[in-house]
């Protein structure tokens, strides 16, 4: 059942990731991406970890892909243009992707892991713990200084795109929802009684 | 018999199947009469009848309209996505649905006893966005495209705040699973044991943000008549508009019986003695319809700015605040361990 499973898992995350790449229509690629992104969560899901595999679906499907599209949808470009214009530059992208591949290659032909390591790697659920609980030991209790100064970094990134982007304009009226608020019908309006033929 | 429903691989499918349907049949025929609780409700607030013409007292009006729906002429506009078009209001119902597979309805009537449960569910509520935004982009129109722009930013903003309200309930409870989270707040005080009372205002702020993440009013500006027409199901007609309807009232429920869940102490009774059972559940989730429906008819629709303050800078600081709160309270006793359940939770 479980290798079913995983099958089924593995070609939709490989669909998904092609029809990314080669679809036509942008929003059509991130539908695909989200495709990938799910499957992939079912295989951490085989896997035993269930909890990263909720989180990438909260975290990358139910936000970042959202944002994504977001943008893609609003995005009027014309991309049959933008590919014609790309296609001058294929013998560049070739040749960075072809030194990255070499590169990659010759990393892994090196590497060598610690025998230690390798055991650990292999026994991926903790025998008396949940996931969860094993995740939270190690992240708050083992790495917690390094966690801290993570979340500090991304904390910077987001006030330096906050800064970046923020502009305060003049020329525009704003609501003043607590002045909104604290109208009320004393002093929102007046009763006048009004002589007729004079107005007001 | 029994074997070969626990050991086969195609008795254990069957078996599966069978569950889904003791779940899904129940509560779409019960969605009828919601649906038609709804409108009576509406009705009453408004001192009109609502519906009484098909059956007793109008009680099969949802089948009459169910008819109607299915029978109707399927429309796609010109230069729709047809694919995403049409794929749009199924993700809708099959996201609303899957998510009650790890509702329990009492003590081990769960189909899937995860113990991420509760991700699960907040993980699969975030995909309903995914309906709403393929249907308003793929109907290639201004009115829907608007509704599905509306509803990405307002469905991403109170998914925060419900988060953080659920992490709140899970710091108390010490796991994530529903059964877990419900015998958490089993006592020998009744009702007075329930997770209302500790987290009493963050139940409020759930209950409101599960008004905005199901799109009711007062927040229902994705589909606001008076300035989008119906949003992004202007041009969804027949059973893709029915799927849509559905879609977003399983949702509707589901919320319900998360609140009964997390906060009502789902199938336990509220007074000591009698005992716990399915109907109590059944009867919380009631409850809870109710206040979602007198919340509709009694609330003015919200302003979209108003709407991203109320999330933003109200709710998502409120809420974190409340999660340092209970953290602190659970690990030095504060009120007498109202907030520690970990020995009786899981």
């Amino acid at each position: 059942m479980s290798v079913f499973a995983f099958y089924l898992f593995s070609i939709s995350a490989i669909i998904g990731g092609f029809f990314t790449v080669t679809a036509r229509q942008p929003v059509h690629s991130v539908l695909w991406l989200i495709l990938a992104f799910l499957s992939s969560a079912g295989l951490f899901v085989l896997l035993g970890a269930e909890f990263v595999a909720m989180l990438l679906v909260i975290v990358y499907v139910g936000a970042v892909a959202v944002l994504f599209l977001f943008v893609v949808m609003m995005l009027d470009v014309d991309f049959a243009e933008l590919k014609a214009e790309m296609a001058k530059y294929m013998p560049l992208a070739l040749l960075i992707g072809l030194i990255i591949l070499m590169q990659f290659v010759m990393a892994f032909g090196a590497w060598e892991s610690n025998a230690a390591a390798e055991t650990m790697r292999t026994q991926v659920m903790p025998v008396d713990k949940h996931n969860t609980q094993a995740l939270g030991l190690i992240l708050y209790d083992q790495y917690f200084l390094l966690f801290q100064l993570a979340g500090l970094i991304l904390l910077v990134a987001m006030i330096g795109a906050i800064v970046l982007t923020l502009r305060h304009r003049q020329d525009v009226k704003r609501q003043n929802v607590l002045a909104q608020m604290y109208r009320d019908p004393a002093k929102a309006m007046e009763l006048r009684d009004v002589k007729p033929g004079q107005g007001l | 018999m029994a074997e070969f429903f626990t050991t086969t691989g195609t008795g254990i499918a069957l078996l599966i199947l069978g569950q889904i349907l003791l779940i899904v049949v129940p509560l779409l025929v019960a969605l009828a009469f919601l649906m038609y609780a709804d409108r009576k409700i509406w009705a009453a607030v408004q001192m009109r009848r609502g519906p009484n013409v098909v059956g007793f007292y109008g009680l099969l009006q949802s089948f009459a309209d169910f008819g109607k729906y299915i029978l109707k002429e399927i429309v796609v506009p010109a230069g729709a996505d047809r694919a995403v078009f049409f794929l749009a209001p199924m993700i809708s119902l099959v996201m609303a649905l899957v998510a009650w597979a790890v509702i329990p309805f009492n003590d081990g009537w769960v189909l899937s006893d995860i113990n991420v449960a509760i991700l699960f569910v907040f993980a699969v509520s975030s995909l309903e966005v995914y309906g709403v935004i393929m249907g308003g982009w793929a109907s290639n129109s201004k009115y829907p495209f608007l509704g599905s722009l509306r509803s990405a930013a307002q469905m991403i903003s109170y998914e925060v705040s419900l988060g953080l309200i659920i992490i709140g309930v899970i710091i108390s409870t010490g796991s994530m699973n529903f059964s877990g989270i419900v015998n958490a707040q089993d006592g020998n005080l009744g009702l007075l044991n329930w997770y209302w009372l500790p987290h009493f205002p963050m139940m409020i702020l759930f209950f409101i943000s599960a008004l905005a993440e199901t799109n009711r009013p007062p927040f229902d500006l994705p589909e606001a008549e008076s300035e989008l027409v119906a949003g992004y199901q202007v041009e969804y007609s027949s059973t893709p508009f029915l799927l849509f309807m559905i879609g977003e009232l399983v949702a509707v429920v589901l919320m319900c019986a998360l609140i009964s869940l997390l906060f009502l102490g789902g199938w336990l009774s509220p007074i000591p003695g009698l005992p716990d059972g399915i109907f109590w559940m059944i009867a919380k989730i009631g409850l809870v319809f109710f206040f979602f429906s007198m919340i509709k008819a009694i609330t003015p629709r919200y302003r979209y700015d108003q709407l991203m303050r109320l999330g933003w800078k109200v709710f998502l600081p409120f809420s974190l605040v409340w999660v340092v709160f209970v953290a602190f309270a659970a690990k030095f006793d504060w009120f007498w361990g109202a907030f520690a359940r970990w020995s009786t939770g899981s």
